[in-house]
């Protein structure tokens, strides 16, 4: 089992560390339901070191990126502006989901997950062939996520004072370096915070810096029932490589136009939309007690579904889930937790952003 | 390492047992079961009344993370549920041998408290 930079820090608060697609990580450090709040009301910090970042550099870079992704990197004018995209098949399903960093049309930085690390580097590698273009796994580098209302002044309190003006003027989703540092006001929870990118020998020494500035360990349970609440999709349990974005919420991540741009999985994902996207993909809000778990059957009049993921909401005190069901389906179904049927409303798939409910 | 007091009978898949000597016993499930689950959000507890056999499923425990089923005992009637960990499942988690109780049950064969672990056993097998 792999362990990041940070493995004895965590241990040194606590943790109860699980194995996460081969890393010994932390789920928790003693509540996740407090470290859940922590976030939505102060400053909490994750070690997501076991991500995968990549360094793409070269003359054909955009145009690498454009026939790769089903986002436009064209939409990335201003140095350091992020994109979210899914990196799609031939069939135009999920291969996975990622952050794109634009620095020059010949400069980007990628965060791919930690589970399709592998998949993920063979299939770039694979499609960069023909395009003077070169990627390269930065695994020398460690990632931290501070997020929470507090997050950014409280990470502006800890850097040193040539990085602070940089780091305090990053818009939302941009990225930047502080010299062997990368900081970008990213992030998996629904909050506003940065994403810290540096090189493992300094990461305990901000670990500790961070502690020291109040801001909290989170585990990775908190982080999965943070990011369900913001409605972010998990890959590998929301989409996967036998799901399109069309039924699985990321349609808005697909860029259409123009027309021309004939990337991996376009042709597909057409065909798709011209036949009718037969599912949609929802929130759920269980009416009663009980919690939503993932995989769940869904059942209303227009025929049968799934949850993909679900949970207790500690924001909302309620079970929530994100489900894809049938197109026709209205604003009501039920779900089938241990054999019994139970109410739910059928909402938007956001529940819950910074520190609110969205639900009206 | 976890608490697992002296005075109580336990079984294999982590409920505690208190012998009330009037015929019942009080259930619940133990310190090192809670910290495995993790925070409790959701008590789904049986009616009063239900009879069950030893090792049925009678009550749900669900954290943030799973749901894991408790199971009766020893068979018997279930008399009486603590209906504060349905509104509070957190007690559970604070006070799991005290205000985190989930139900009495009057136990219909007294020699199947014999089949019980005892602390010792307990502890031996929580450590495995």
């Amino acid at each position: 089992m792999q362990r990041t930079a940070l493995y004895t820090k965590h241990l040194e608060s606590g943790a109860k560390m699980v194995d996460f697609a081969g890393w010994e990580m932390p789920i928790h450090y003693g509540s996740q339901l407090q470290e859940h709040h922590i976030v939505r009301t102060d400053a909490g910090m994750f070690d997501v070191s076991h991500m995968t970042v990549l360094d793409l550099e070269g003359p054909s870079a955009k145009v690498y990126l454009l026939h790769l992704l089903a986002n436009n990197v064209e939409k990335l004018k201003e140095h350091g502006k992020a994109l979210y995209s899914c990196m799609l098949n031939d069939a135009g399903n999920v291969i996975d989901d990622l952050i794109v960093y634009h620095f020059s049309d010949t400069t980007y930085r990628i965060v791919v997950n930690a589970a399709t690390r592998e998949k993920d580097i063979a299939w770039m590698q694979q499609q960069i062939a023909p395009f003077d273009a070169t990627l390269t796994e930065r695994d020398d580098l460690s990632m931290i996520a501070v997020q929470g209302p507090t997050a950014r002044e409280r990470v502006l309190g800890m850097l040193p004072e040539s990085h602070t003006e940089v780091a305090s003027k990053l818009g939302v989703f941009y990225g930047d370096y502080l010299g062997d540092w990368f900081i970008a006001r990213t992030g998996y929870t629904g909050e506003d915070g940065f994403e810290i990118i540096i090189p493992h020998a300094q990461a305990p020494e901000a670990w500790d810096a961070l502690l020291a500035a109040g801001v909290k360990p989170i585990g990775l349970g908190a982080r999965d029932t943070l990011r369900l609440e913001a409605g972010m999709n998990l890959y590998g349990t929301d989409m996967d490589e036998t799901t399109s974005p069309l039924v699985s919420g990321l349609g808005w991540t697909i860029g259409w136009k123009p027309e021309s741009r004939n990337f991996i999985g376009r042709a597909a994902l057409e065909a798709q939309k011209a036949a009718g996207v037969p599912q949609k993909f929802v929130g759920l809000v269980l009416e009663g007690k009980g919690v939503l778990r993932s995989h769940m059957k869904v059942v209303c009049a227009a025929g049968e579904g799934e949850t993909t993921s679900g949970t207790f909401s500690p924001t909302l005190g309620v079970a929530i889930a994100l489900a894809r069901i049938p197109a026709a389906c209205g604003d009501t179904c039920e779900v089938d937790i241990r054999g019994k049927l139970h109410p739910a409303k059928v909402v938007k798939p956001v529940f819950a952003r910074n520190g609110k409910s969205v639900l009206n | 390492m976890s608490n697992i007091p002296s005075d109580l009978k336990y079984t294999k898949s982590h409920e505690w047992v208190r012998d009330n000597g009037d015929g019942t016993v009080t259930v619940g499930i133990t310190d090192h079961a809670q910290e495995l689950l993790g925070d409790l959000v959701h008590i789904e507890l049986p009616e009063v009344g239900t009879e069950y056999g030893a090792e049925d499923g009678c009550a749900v425990a669900e954290s943030v993370k799973a749901a894991s089923d408790i199971y009766a005992p020893v068979p018997g009637v279930i008399v009486e549920v603590n209906e504060a960990v349905q509104d509070s499942p957190e007690l559970v988690n604070s006070d799991p041998y005290g205000d985190g109780w989930m139900f009495v049950m009057r136990v219909d064969d007294e020699d199947a408290m014999d089949e019980l672990l005892d602390a010792e056993a307990y502890q031996a097998e929580a450590e495995e």
